[in-house]
């Protein structure tokens, strides 16, 4: 099967820049899309160029006066005391000069993308900018400015009517998007990440299923930390599957954090490359047999922009062009061109080496711990389908 | 935290001569488990439960021969006298009257008349206040010597990073009453730096704190 697949992109991604020793840092897209140029899978043809949202869209889901306080702590125009009520100037989300501008090219880079996909002639759509999925109302956290994902999804819901299912694989739970759509039985969320018993946000409980008319389409997987490829996989494909056909999605957005794997410098689950090819496979096929192949892909974390993220992000897009993950060696020019840059080794395989990280010592425990996880948040499906009778009693 | 800061004012409440019928009837409407008694000074004369009311209702192989029994008055199945609050209590005061008594409510007075109720659910709520978990952040657990002034050494390194503190908790440190656990939840997704802080300062960071991990 061959795919049309936009990669939206813009030089201008690396603008969103807090400092310089800062753990979010955007020049890992850059590092993606060079290394798809030299493995030769990137043409020009493909390449989509975003444009900045407008406030209006950002209002989509944005304050009026946060964005406000955004351009004004961009314009230096704000004491860091007057932006600290909406999650400005902290060290997880500095003031940086022009930060409403670099924000708005990711929120405009993901709604092209989403552009691309349901009134263009594509298949599906990459914004690897953009996942930004800590972004709340009126404020900023965890790297996150304007929620590019919430905002794209509620510009679907106005501009087309779908039904979106978002499915958010970043190691952190995608509270930002959740909560906005907290109470809209038009928008499913699904969201897979280490348990937030020590990890930031600390939200994504199973119990978190909606409110309201929304309830029921809230779905969360926290896994124990040292979690596997194999436990993640388990859950992850086993929830997307049942979660498709109980929705029925029009269009799926995914997130597609990097930040699971064992390299990541800010999370503890234990995943390999293995996971970042298995994670857009799933979408893709999903996408084709229940979406017609609407699918949007974004970005999101991934703190080891050196040996994971490129390798990682570079796999969904092969995968989106209807083609099989990359095999074997890296493009050697890519290595020889980044190597001098990165303070440690970069990696010469696409695939991680055999027994990279020590094993883990209760490996059983903590898949056994996972399954039950899964079983326990599937549990309102399998109820609603197990029991036809009793439902329609009501 | 106080009682008057967590109770419920939105009281619903019955005479001791009204009828278990109508007891029942709250219960189901309100979706509560336990129903104070006033007299007409909005004094707290007893308290029944869902149970007591259960206890007072017929089987439900028996509706119609026992019907009759939902006519009795409140009054003759309630529990009196009744355990009290007072609005300046504590949250702690109010979870150890739970644990020592076996009871899931009780209602809160000044002046001796009813101002509020106090429910193992609100105190449930509090407690995930204190806990912080409901706001984002990170976790750090750190073991420290127990000592006087060991806080507020450890809570500086917090402040040199501008890290803001969600909660605090301490626990004891089981296998050596030498030391307790200090539990932080702080307002970063990255805890990498102020971790760092702490080991170069000499803390031991327990974290991910699972027993038998050494990564």
């Amino acid at each position: 099967m061959t795919c049309k697949s936009g990669f939206v992109y813009s030089p201008d991604v690396v603008n969103y820049k807090f400092q310089e020793e800062h753990p979010f840092n955007q020049t890992r897209v850059v590092m993606t899309k060079d290394l798809l140029d030299k493995a030769g899978t990137l043409s020009n043809e493909q390449i989509i160029t975003p444009r900045y949202a407008t406030d209006e869209e950002i209002q989509l889901v944005h304050s009026r006066k946060y964005v406000d306080t955004v351009k004004k702590a961009g314009e230096g125009k704000l004491t860091e005391e007057e932006c600290l009520e909406f999650g400005i100037g902290t060290e997880d989300t500095p003031i940086f000069t022009n930060m409403h501008e670099a924000s708005s090219l990711l929120v405009g880079s993901t709604l092209a993308a989403i552009d691309a996909v349901l009134d263009g002639d594509y298949d599906h759509a990459l914004n690897l900018g953009g996942g930004l999925h800590h972004g709340f109302e009126r404020k900023a956290s965890g790297f996150c400015i304007y929620n590019d994902g919430a905002v794209g999804i509620r510009y679907i819901r106005e501009q087309y009517g779908y039904r979106v299912l978002y499915v958010d694989t970043d190691a952190h739970h995608g509270d930002g998007v959740q909560w906005a759509f907290y109470d809209d039985p038009g928008v499913c969320t699904f969201s897979i990440h280490e348990t937030g018993r020590y990890l930031f946000p600390g939200t994504g409980n199973v119990n978190e299923r909606g409110l309201k008319e929304g309830y029921g389409y809230s779905f969360n997987l926290p896994i124990d930390a040292f979690t596997e490829d194999e436990s993640f996989l388990e859950l992850y494909e086993s929830a997307f599957t049942e979660i498709v056909n109980y929705f029925q999605p029009d269009v799926i957005v995914t997130q597609n954090g990097a930040d699971a794997h064992f390299l990541d410098p800010l999370t503890h689950l234990c995943g390999t490359m293995n996971i970042f090819e298995k994670i857009p496979l799933l979408a893709h096929q999903l996408a084709h047999e229940k979406c017609e192949g609407k699918w949007i892909a974004l970005g999101g974390g991934g703190y080891d922009i050196w040996r994971v993220v490129p390798r990682a992000w570079a796999q969904i897009w092969k995968i989106m062009l209807g083609e099989q993950p990359f095999k074997g060696k890296l493009p050697e020019d890519w290595r020889n061109h980044w190597q001098p840059k990165s303070p440690v080794t970069l990696p010469s395989t696409w695939h991680d080496v055999a027994n990279s990280y020590k094993a883990i010592p209760r490996k059983q425990e903590i898949t056994e711990k996972n399954a039950k996880v899964l079983e326990s948040c599937m549990q309102l499906i399998y109820n609603q389908k197990n029991m036809p009778s009793q439902k329609s009693g009501h | 935290m106080l009682i008057e800061e967590m109770m419920r004012t939105d009281i619903i409440k019955l005479k001791a001569d009204d009828s278990i019928e109508n007891a029942l009837k709250l219960l189901n409407d309100y979706h509560i488990r336990h129903i104070p008694i006033v007299d007409d000074d909005n004094k707290v004369v007893g308290i029944v439960s869902d149970r007591d009311v259960r206890d007072a209702s017929p089987s439900i192989f028996d509706r119609q021969s026992g019907a009759n029994a939902l006519k009795n008055d409140i009054q003759s199945i309630m529990s009196s006298p009744v355990i009290t609050v007072h609005p300046l209590d504590f949250v702690e005061e109010v979870a150890a009257i739970f644990y020592d008594n076996e009871i899931a409510c009780v209602p809160v007075t000044r002046e001796n008349k009813l101002i509020g109720m106090i429910t193992e659910k609100d105190l449930l709520y509090t407690l995930i206040q204190l806990t912080g978990t409901h706001e984002q952040g990170s976790q750090i657990e750190i073991k420290v010597i127990d000592r006087p002034g060991i806080l507020p050494e450890v809570t500086q390194i917090f402040g040199k990073r501008k890290m803001n503190i969600n909660s605090v908790l301490i626990y004891p440190y089981k296998p050596d009453k030498k030391f307790k656990i200090l539990v932080f939840r702080i307002q970063t997704m990255n805890p990498k730096p102020t971790i760092t802080d702490l080991q170069s300062a000499g803390y031991e960071v327990l974290w991910p704190n699972l027993p038998g991990m050494s990564l």
